[in-house]
């Protein structure tokens, strides 16, 4: 009883307070979709602040390791988010979007990109991540799937840069997922892949901090509003 | 040595010990840091491998071409910033030491944005002779460059500044072409400047990554320096990059405390 009140009167003193933040670490390429989230869920909750930090998946794992005072995370890559659950930093998670991967060329396609075996081409100038993060390691999948000896010119260490050098025409194209195509309209477009489906690119997310406002944001992800805009950003539902 | 016998029995002063030494723990703790988490036990194996082997190699190969480049034009460029007098120049001397201050993110941004093969000197580049700079071998190389040099020229610019000019005017009253006096007294007097200056752009351009990341894109054996390693590592294989931090701290240190260390102290005997 004595618990229960001490625990009511903190949430008060929080309560009296203007705002309560809730920091969430996000993988980047959830920057548009979450950005957005974040408008719409803040418009419809008065009080509570959202602070994203976007940065690569394995990153957040290791800050969440290291002790950051993340409140929620949203990772693209259900391996990292398991280690989390084994280590006891989260409790449980849920799958809230899928991706797909995509070969990214510019939106005049100069080098005439057609297809993934174009990726053997040692004319070309390509991209992918960097085996460390998980759009490298999707893409890693691919190339091997494709059977081919892929010529890459760069493995960036993040899919957001990997994508504005293609925009910026300094790569012919690049492994990126569909949303980061989808969120530069104008600048890229993107070359199918023979269907990547199986390879079951899931974003998890995760309450690290259990307080009532946590759950609210990552409930809010999960409800319809949170999938719409999910949705719009080219992610698909799970 | 020489402190010693100037300052001879007096006290130093215990509020500059007690704030020097606060500045000096916060160089010494990090490297702390970094020797506690090291893994000792499997260093050897985690520095054997063909990373970073290709890492060591190419950060070893492109900081000792960036050195000599940075030697090459950033004397005559010091020597242009000091002794030429032109318009604009306090300007160019800004522009100059601007990538010491500069994020290197940025620096490499706008490396990209002129020598890229959409850039304004990468595009007609690329177009007459097929020549990419980007994710090759010479973007790192010209990345290393840009956030070096300055290192070196308001080092040499220094040297210039503390020379008295007689021993130059002298040789040209016995008629030394401009030239010959820069070659023959110039140069020679201000050498240990010179040797320091380089130690350090060397240096610098061992550590770069931002930079070189942006411009030269990240590839095993091509563009992948020890710093990007290091970077790439981090978050996948904590151990990896904290022995190749340590390996960098390692390299840095020898050259920074033997060459450095050894060159300055002769530029001091000579003052």
């Amino acid at each position: 009883m004595a618990t229960l009140a001490g625990l009511t009167a903190s949430c008060g003193g929080v309560d009296t307070g203007d705002e309560s933040t809730v920091l969430v670490l996000a993988a980047a390429s959830l920057t548009t979709a979450f950005t957005d989230i974040e408008a719409a869920f803040e418009a419809a909750h008065d009080g509570i602040d959202i602070d994203l930090s976007f940065s690569g998946s394995s990153a957040i794992r290791l800050q969440v390791e290291e002790g950051a005072p993340a409140d929620v995370v949203a990772l693209a890559h259900e391996a990292l988010i398991d280690d989390l659950l084994a280590a006891s930093f989260i409790d449980d998670a849920s799958v809230f979007a899928t991706n797909e991967l995509t070969i990214a060329v510019p939106a005049d396609n100069p080098a005439g990109i057609s297809s993934i075996d174009d990726f053997a081409d040692d004319s070309l100038l390509l991209g992918a991540c960097a085996a460390q993060v998980p759009c490298g390691i999707y893409a890693a999948e691919v190339l091997e799937r494709a059977d081919i000896m892929p010529a890459l010119d760069t493995e960036e260490p993040n899919v957001a840069t990997l994508a504005s050098k293609v925009a910026d025409g300094e790569l012919d194209a690049a492994l990126v997922y569909t949303t980061d195509v989808l969120a530069r309209p104008t600048e890229l477009r993107s070359v199918a892949l023979p269907s990547s489906d199986d390879l079951s690119i899931r974003y998890p997310i995760a309450v690290v901090d259990q307080t009532p406002d946590s759950q609210r944001f990552v409930d809010f992800v999960l409800s319809e509003e949170g999938r719409e805009i999910l949705a719009e950003a080219g992610f698909g539902l799970p | 040595m020489s402190q010693r016998s100037q300052f001879g029995s007096e006290r130093s002063p215990v509020v500059l010990i007690v704030l020097g030494s606060v500045g000096a723990l916060l160089f010494v703790l990090p490297l702390v840091g970094l020797f506690g988490v090291t893994p000792w036990s499997n260093l050897v194996s985690l520095l054997t491998n063909e990373i970073v082997i290709d890492a060591l190699v190419l950060s070893l190969v492109t900081s000792t071409v960036s050195a000599a480049l940075c030697l090459l034009f950033g004397v005559p460029l010091a020597w242009m910033l000091h002794r030429v007098d032109f318009t604009g120049r306090a300007l160019l001397r800004a522009v100059v030491t601007l990538p010491m201050v500069l994020p290197p993110v940025v620096g490499g941004a706008a490396l990209l944005f002129a020598l890229g093969r959409r850039g304004l000197v990468g595009e007609p580049l690329d177009d007459v002779t097929g020549i990419t700079l980007p994710f090759s071998i010479w973007a790192v190389i010209i990345a290393n460059t840009f956030v070096a040099m300055p290192f070196l020229v308001i080092t040499v610019e220094g040297a210039l500044a503390s020379l008295d000019g007689r021993h130059e005017a002298a040789a040209s009253t016995l008629g030394a072409s401009q030239l010959t006096v820069f070659r023959r007294v110039t140069l020679p007097m201000i050498a240990p400047s010179i040797r320091a200056g380089v130690v350090l752009a060397w240096a610098r351009a061992f550590g770069e990554f931002g930079a070189t990341v942006t411009f030269a894109g990240n590839l095993q054996g091509r563009t992948q320096t020890l710093p990007l390693a290091v970077f790439v590592s981090l978050d996948a294989d904590r151990d990896a990059a904290i022995a190749i931090s340590l390996l960098m701290v390692a390299v840095s240190v020898t050259v920074l405390l033997v060459l450095r260390g050894r060159w300055l102290s002769g530029l001091g005997s000579r003052s």
